[in-house]
């Protein structure tokens, strides 16, 4: 008996569903057909008339789930891929991040964004939208990296009074199992020392957090102990349990799926420098996937993002600076 | 798409002159807005006003009741005093008060109560839509029938992509939602003609498969019977509804904005007439009402508004070093930046 990140993800909506009345789910193709990747399957048979098919209309998709959370209900979007959030950005970014703030009514909605690249999925089935949204105010992003995260983090986010961006990563989808779900979690907001190691910390989030790990495994035999922390959520973002374990390596190497410029990288390392500069035993690293759009050949693809050979690549020259 | 009415709504008198007493105090309150603009009395600076609306909106305000969702945009003060804002609510974010339901967060017509069905509007048009969907999918969830969405926006909001998914949104899961979309001839500067090309945006209606209705929006007696029927309509059960009021925007964008580019001729036309004028022209000939009574009401509504003005103006502005500068209801997920 096993489980996928897949269907932990589609247990805990059924939990979600069943323990609490208020919450629904709304999207495109997630009802009788269960959504684009089965996230979804049965649970419109299960809880009739609380999954329901959306028309191709994301701005109007987010727009009903604040109007809905304003009157007491707690709706889970799902966005058939992150990619197709922006046309309903407006609506994230202005309406739903800002209703607190403006009025103090909470906005409880969870946005589902199957993340990341895929071998051949291409320029718009591949991003990675994290910091984009992690840059607004009113706003709480989750990158689930495990089975059990993607499981207990997204009941933790239905049972948040704020909007949560839920960053589910594809490539985990099918390819990450585990034995049976969590009884106990972690809370969303503590970043996981995925690995120990005395050498040099690499901090990553979702798919990149077992690149990192397959690294730390290719370094080891080298007589390099890497430490990997998987942040968990970037928004709010732990940076006393970074900060702790590059106090314990003096080195860091950040690592990213999404593109270079600015984003969760950036802000881990602008973090480290401006808290624990002192704690540096060599300038910190990072490293994310390339400044292009995201190729569809495989061969391309696989070049355009970081993986455990680039990245072990990055961390050994790292270690002897 | 003229579908009849189930029941026709036929406003007398006592209807009437609420409404018209409506106007005049929204229309003095936006003339108060106007002068104290102009005096630099405004923190934040801007003032937008309803000159000329006041007919069309006062009729959705009139037609909504407790329980149902209304949100208004930029040129609705009637609609709003009638849906239940007070005066010194209005005038409290409008001059930046602490005790405003936005205290000091957000200011001039971005100010509602969610709670009470009364949505705060953000600045991207069409955008309000969607969220009466929403909130009226949530009182389908739990059960309670009966209830209308109300919302307003110009012939510039039929412009945006928000504007086409909630009305598709809307006509798909058969919502009670009323749109009622006052074509004032300018979206700021730009003309009709530049905004869009079918004779009439009421044609919009068929293509979402929903009722559509024209109304002159000059002419209260016109708005509330339309309106309402429209309200009516979706209240019992006939899908979304569509209403486009014909007018002329009397004012400017904002009271920044002079209009200068406002065509004269327009302003001659039967769309550039004062739909208070046409109340008081309306009430007179039903012998309802008359010049004094008029006098009277302007009177009253400008006391009404000094004593609010008076009263804000002493009430505390928002202070920096009170706010805790916290985006999120969760305490324990706020990220503490120094």
């Amino acid at each position: 008996m096993s489980i996928t990140y897949l269907e932990a993800i589609r247990e805990a909506q059924a939990r979600a569903l069943a323990e609490d009345s208020r919450v629904y789910i709304y999207g495109q193709d997630v009802g009788s057909f269960g959504g684009a990747f089965k996230a979804t399957k049965n649970l419109a048979q299960e809880f009739p008339g609380r999954v329901l098919d959306a028309p191709i209309s994301e701005d109007a998709i987010v727009g009903s789930a604040v109007g809905a959370a304003i009157e007491g209900m707690r709706p889970i979007i799902e966005m058939q891929f992150a990619d197709f959030s922006t046309p309903g950005f407006n609506q994230i970014i202005n309406q739903a991040a800002t209703l607190y703030w403006r009025t103090q009514v909470p906005c409880p909605i969870t946005i589902r964004l199957p993340s990341g690249g895929t071998s051949g999925s291409g320029p718009f089935h591949s991003q990675s939208m994290e910091a984009l949204y992690a840059h607004y105010p009113g706003l709480v992003v989750m990158t689930p990296a495990t089975v059990e995260d993607a499981y207990s983090m997204l009941l933790e986010a239905v049972a948040i009074d704020d909007p949560v961006i839920f960053c589910e990563h594809k490539y985990l989808y099918y390819h990450l199992k585990a034995d049976k779900l969590p009884t106990e979690a972690m809370p969303a907001r503590k970043a996981r020392i995925a690995r120990e190691g005395r050498d040099v910390t690499i901090v990553a989030y979702s798919a990149m957090v077992h690149e990192a790990l397959a690294a730390a495994e290719e370094l080891q035999s080298e007589g390099t102990e890497v430490e990997v922390v998987d942040l968990r959520t970037i928004k709010p973002l732990d940076t006393d349990t970074v900060i702790a374990s590059v106090a314990r390596t003096g080195r860091l190497l950040c690592v990213g799926e999404a593109f270079p410029w600015g984003g969760v990288t950036a802000e881990v390392i602008a973090r480290v420098a401006s808290e624990g500069f002192a704690l540096l035993d060599a300038p910190p690293k990072r490293l994310n996937a390339k400044d292009t759009p995201i190729p569809y050949h495989p061969n391309l693809w696989a070049a355009h993002r970081p993986t455990a050979q680039s990245i072990a690549k990055v961390a050994r020259n790292l270690v002897r600076l | 798409m003229n579908r009849p009415a189930a029941a026709e709504v036929n406003p007398k008198r006592e209807e009437f002159v609420k409404a018209y007493k409506l106007m005049v105090l929204a229309r003095t309150l936006d003339e108060k807005l106007g002068s104290l603009y102009r005096a630099g009395k405004i923190p934040g600076g801007g003032v937008y006003l309803g000159k000329g609306q006041e007919a069309v909106s006062v009729a959705l305000g009139l037609a909504l009741r407790k329980g149902d969702v209304f949100a208004p945009l930029i040129r609705d003060g009637a609609g709003r005093l009638a849906f239940g804002e007070t005066v010194v609510e209005a005038l409290r974010t409008c001059l930046g008060s602490s005790l405003g339901p936005m205290r000091g967060r957000d200011g001039n017509v971005h100010r509602g109560r969610p709670r009470d069905g009364y949505l705060p509007m953000i600045s991207h048009l069409g955008a309000m839509i969607s969220v009466v969907n929403g909130a009226l999918m949530a009182k389908r969830f739990k059960g309670v029938s009966g209830v209308v969405g109300g919302t307003c926006l110009g012939e510039g909001a039929s412009s945006t992509g928000a504007f086409h998914e909630a009305l598709n949104q809307a006509a798909v899961e058969k919502l009670p939602l009323v749109v009622v979309l006052t074509d004032n001839q300018y979206a700021y500067s730009t003309p009709n003609w530049k905004q869009f090309a079918c004779a009439s945006l009421v044609e919009r209606a068929e293509g979402y498969g929903i009722a559509g209705q024209p109304v002159d929006g000059t002419d209260l007696m016109g708005c509330l019977k339309i309106i309402g029927n429209a309200v009516q309509n979706a209240r019992t059960g006939q899908g979304p509804q569509l209403v486009v009021a014909k007018l002329l925007r009397l004012c400017g964008h904002g009271e920044h904005d002079d209009a200068a580019y406002v065509d004269p001729k327009l302003k001659q036309s039967p769309m550039g007439r004062d739909c208070l004028a046409v109340a008081e022209q309306i009430m007179s000939k039903e012998n309802w009402a008359f010049p004094a009574n008029f006098r009277t009401w302007k009177e009253e509504s400008a006391h009404q508004v000094d004593e609010a003005v008076n009263q804000v103006q002493k009430e505390p502005p928002p202070d920096p070093f009170r706010e805790d500068w916290r985006g999120l209801a969760s305490k324990h997920l706020a990220e503490g930046y120094e």
